[in-house]
């Protein structure tokens, strides 16, 4: 413990530093600071709020499509209510809950974790949070005025298009799409800069904490993936609006192009979601188990192949829509190899435990949660590799068991988790291990409750997507014991958020290091300042903290009376250049609202994209407009004696 | 004691003998051979979970014997040779197991593609929410048209040939086979070789609409004799109705709002929007799999079509009683 003590708050300043700098950085007061803000760690802490706040309305639509599963020919919820239903579940969790949130997570730490004052391009940052949230607002104002989507988070055509899906319900859906993959693309460029150049001296890539490298190729992921997508909806919305054929038959288009495009975005969607998850449970293990992470260039190679594994699989969805089965057979074997990296990565998580001195903290807890479903819903994974069997199970409740196991225990055990290991940073005071313990065991027996059985009643002949379903089916006693799971599941997540809630305001003040963690961010002081680091931390190993108890060396240069921050090299992290960073700025919210206008213009009028481009070009302009020099222009740094050659 | 039987009911149901339509009973080439790859991959993972779960386990149980606070351990420590080729085992292991599960997958689905002698050819399209099926033949005197029913003869493989009318669904029958889907502007084929008599149900498997929950049709196996004598009698015309009352149902039948849509061999009703209604009293089920196929539940269907399948393309027919009863005893009359 008291080694623990002695890291604490080692790079924070004091006195006139602390009050200059605290100036400098300073948010205005007020809606106008709300509406203002470019600091990454208020943006980061919305943005996963946010993220919450959905997670919680697309868990409420689990529980009433539960409530009606629960019994055969249940009259609760009619068809159309119900399709609207699953459909905003999905879309909800995809779209507005699992991407966003494992990015708000990235726009929160990263920075921190690589000792950058702020992260890299914050007003680009700070528009997409608001572009994320007006999208998601929109969906859920549609959804309540009974214009939600109808056609599944999917949307094929032609069951989407013009012919079949009258009125406005997936334009609302698709221009969703736009609104969440422009908020997307922004923090993926952001999140890459930051980690390619605003890496604290020292942290070369061979250092760099494996959440960073996980957040590093998600991003890359998002930035091949979501144009694929984009597209997907963009030619959708044109065949439905203005009548192009990109997608119907009859003219010479093609339905089976949009499943084409829609997986090559939804298959690495998956993983874009799970390896923020796989990063968390490397950090939540290595502090926990007390010792670094075994095998470190095993774990980064594995990320970085099921990076660019995960492109190569999309066909996988699409075995039954009897494509040549020569071809198919190359998708089957790309399917299987991506077990390899994951089942390396499981190994060399059970080894730290084993090799470590574990202390089953809440947030442990879930990591090992984690591994005994995530590893469940990998190898039902290579099940649905295999062409004759996928044949069986594609499109059943198998498959609905499956992708929630990689889903819930890929993603949201680790970031449950992860929320309660870095809860006290951000917050600056300890969660309850109590609840958190509690709300760990419930949502642990209430998933396997609510999915297990899923995988029994796809075997056993009951189809995705159904509203209901006959009593002779022989389906009524397992689907009443998911629907028992689901609602114990649900209580847990209600723990969860209370404890959230409650710790905010009552829980034990954390200090910088908590929990004897390794990693940068845990460096400052609980909340870290508003900028961050007053000094540059000067990185020697993958622990930093660890390595050196008695306090971080740092690095000084950096300008206190403006906004600067330190960029270095790519590879080597070795100090370059002093670069200003951005003040408080209204025209990214100005932006993203006049987007907001033109966006959802375009559903009910062509020209609205035309009239709209003109408020957004003057709100661009605005956001452009030349600022002042930099008083002094910004030369390399000199390295002070003691940094990093 | 009502718990004793919630486990056996439970232990019957994972055994498949429960359920309406299964996975687990196959009673086709093509289902056993997936059930193969379905063995052969739960014994397999199922190892390889156990696995993974010894090891959690046993990382568990060390470490609840060594709690000792000690600084963190930095780097390599003297487990490291040892974890190294643990991770080099088991990476080799996974590799192994993945090549093996290839190998079989890949061998099983060019099992599938196989076609016995002399296939029996149908075509089959969906739309929102029912089946068409066309039997194939060589002259237009050996062709007819059913719906939401399939008779297949027992042994010989069928060749059934996929098309949707509307949006795309997909057409499923767990007992025989894997599914395969029916899109606009395609021509998929699947091909089934049942090898046991009996009643299997077939479902939508993929998301269609307001009613995709309502769209199964039943297949049956016949041997080969049953399965002709099936045939010979969907080739004929229905006797025109002997009785008053039948007779009146099919004078409403033709001028009422039954007619723009369905067609009844043998008369002047030829539209094909909807099921062709030649033999529908002898089809198992109404609707698609909603409804049993009795004259309570029929009236009920032209009653209320939209009360009991929302969305469906069968309108309201306003009728009076004695109008519907004769509706009904005509139609009762399809044999």
């Amino acid at each position: 413990v008291s080694a623990i003590e002695e890291m604490e708050g080692v790079v924070d300043a004091v006195g006139p530093l602390h009050d200059e700098l605290s100036r400098t950085w300073a948010t205005p007061g007020g809606l106008w600071g709300v509406l203002t803000t470019v600091d990454a760690k208020v943006i980061g802490r919305r943005y996963v709020a946010t993220g919450l706040a959905f997670f919680v309305l697309g868990g409420i639509l689990a529980v009433l499509m539960r409530l009606q599963l629960a019994r055969p020919e249940s009259g609760l919820i009619g068809p159309d209510r119900y399709n609207q239903i699953f459909s905003m579940h999905g879309t909800t969790m995809m779209f507005l809950f699992a991407v966003p949130i494992m990015e708000a997570m990235g726009v929160y730490l990263v920075p921190l974790m690589v000792g950058a004052r702020t992260i890299a391009f914050p007003r680009l940052n700070a528009f997409s949070y608001w572009i994320y949230l007006a999208g998601g607002v929109m969906l859920y104002v549609a959804f309540v005025l009974n214009i939600g989507p109808e056609a599944g988070w999917f949307a094929y055509v032609p069951l989407s298009g013009p012919e079949y899906s009258a009125g406005k319900r997936t334009d609302f859906w698709a221009q969703m799409v736009t609104f969440t993959e422009v908020a997307g693309l922004a923090v993926a460029v952001a999140l890459i800069a930051t980690i390619m150049k605003m890496r604290a001296p020292g942290m070369t890539l061979a250092r760099m904490p494996l959440f960073v490298w996980s957040m590093l190729t998600t991003s890359g992921m998002v930035l091949l993936a979501m144009p694929a997508i984009m597209l997907a909806t963009s030619f959708l919305i044109s065949d439905r609006l203005i009548g192009t054929h990109f997608y119907n038959t009859a003219e010479g288009g093609s339905s089976l192009l949009y499943q084409h495009l829609f997986w090559f975005f939804g298959h690495p969607e998956v993983y874009i979601i799970f390896l923020p998850g796989l990063g968390m449970v490397s950090e939540i293990t290595a502090t926990f188990s007390r010792r670094s992470v075994f095998g470190y260039p095993v774990m980064v190679l594995a990320l970085v192949a099921t990076g660019f594994l995960a492109f190569g699989l999309w066909v996988h969805h699409m075995f039954a829509t009897g494509l040549p089965r020569m071809g198919d057979s190359f998708f089957t074997a790309a399917s299987m190899i991506i077990a390899l990296p994951s089942g390396v990565q499981i190994f060399c998580w059970i080894a730290t435990l084993w090799d470590g001195r574990p202390r089953f903290a809440t947030p442990l807890l879930f990591v090992i949660g984690f591994i005994i479903t995530f590893v469940l819903g990998g190898l039902t994974g290579v099940m649905a590799a295999s062409i004759p069997l996928d044949l069986q199970i594609h499109d059943t409740y198998f498959i609905v068991a499956h992708l929630h196991y990689v889903l819930i225990g890929g993603a949201v055990f680790p970031l449950l988790g992860a929320i309660h290991y870095w809860f006290p940073k951000a917050v600056g005071r300890m969660p309850s291990e109590t609840l958190g313990k509690l709300s760990f065991w419930l949502v642990f027996v209430g998933f396997h409750t609510a999915f297990f059985p899923m995988h029994l009643l796809g075997l056993m002949g009951m189809p995705r997507r159904v509203y209901t379903y006959a009593a002779d089916m022989g389906w009524n006693g397992l689907n009443l014991l998911s629907t028992v799971g689901a609602l114990i599941l649900a209580s847990g997540v209600g723990v969860f958020l209370v404890n959230l809630i409650l710790s905010a305001r009552r829980g034990r003040p954390a200090g910088a290091n908590p929990w004897g963690a390794p990693g940068l961010e845990w460096a400052v002081s609980s909340p870290p300042p508003n900028y961050s680091f007053a000094y540059a931390p000067v990185v020697e190993g993958r622990e930093p903290l660890w390595a050196a108890p008695r306090g971080l060396a740092v690095m000084d240069g950096l300008r206190s009376d403006q906004r600067e921050v330190l960029l270095t090299t790519i590879s080597d992290a070795q100090p370059a250049v002093r670069y200003s960073s951005p003040e408080p700025s209204i025209w990214p919210f100005l932006t993203a609202l006049t987007c907001t206008a033109m966006f959802i213009g375009s559903i009910f009028d062509e020209w609205a994209v035309v009239w709209g481009s003109l408020p957004i070009a003057v709100a661009i302009i605005g956001w452009f407009w030349p600022k002042p020099p930099h008083s002094q222009p910004p030369v390399a740094a000199e390295p002070p004696p003691g940094a990093l050659a | 004691m009502r718990q004793g039987a919630g486990w056996l009911s439970l232990g019957l149901l994972l055994c498949g003998f429960r359920a309406a339509q299964t996975t687990l009973d196959p009673a086709a080439d093509q289902a056993a051979q997936s059930d193969v790859v379905w063995r052969t991959m739960l014994a397999v993972c199922g190892l390889m979970y156990l696995l993974v779960m010894a090891f959690l386990a046993w990382a568990l149980l060390k470490a609840s014997r060594r709690r000792a606070e000690v600084p963190p351990a930095v780097g390599h420590t003297a487990a490291e040779p040892a974890l190294e080729r643990g991770l080099a085992g088991w990476g080799a292991l996974i590799l192994a197991g993945l090549v093996g599960l290839t190998t079989v997958s890949f061998l099983v689905d060019r099992t599938l593609a196989e076609v016995g002698r002399d296939p029996l050819k149908i075509k089959v399209t969906a739309n929102q929410w029912w089946w068409q099926a066309d039997y194939e033949g060589a002259t237009p005197s050996e062709q007819f048209s059913t719906a939401n029913e399939l008779h297949l003869p027992v042994n010989r493989t069928a060749v059934i040939e996929l098309h949707a009318g509307d949006v795309i669904h997909s057409f499923w029958a767990p007992n025989l086979g894997g599914k395969e889907d029916l899109i606009p502007g395609r021509t998929n084929y699947l091909r089934l070789t049942p090898r046991r008599t009996g009643v299997f149900r077939a479902q939508c498997a993929e998301f269609c609409g307001l009613q995709h929950a309502k769209m199964a049709l039943t297949i049956t196996v016949d041997r080969p004799a049953d399965f002709e004598a099936w045939r010979r009698h969907q080739l004929g015309t229905p006797p025109a109705p002997s009785n008053a009352e039948a007779q009146a149902g099919q004078h409403l039948f033709h001028t009422r709002a039954c007619v723009m849509c369905h067609r009844v061999g043998g008369t002047d009703a030829g539209a094909t929007v909807g099921p062709d209604l030649s033999h529908i009293a002898s089809r198992p089920t109404l609707a698609a799999g909603t409804l049993p196929n009795t004259p309570e539940a029929l009236a009920g269907w032209i009653t209320d079509p939209q009360g009991l399948k929302p969305g469906a393309s069968m309108p309201k027919v306003s009728l009076s009683g004695p109008e519907l009863s004769a509706v009904v005893a005509y139609l009762e009359t399809l044999k």
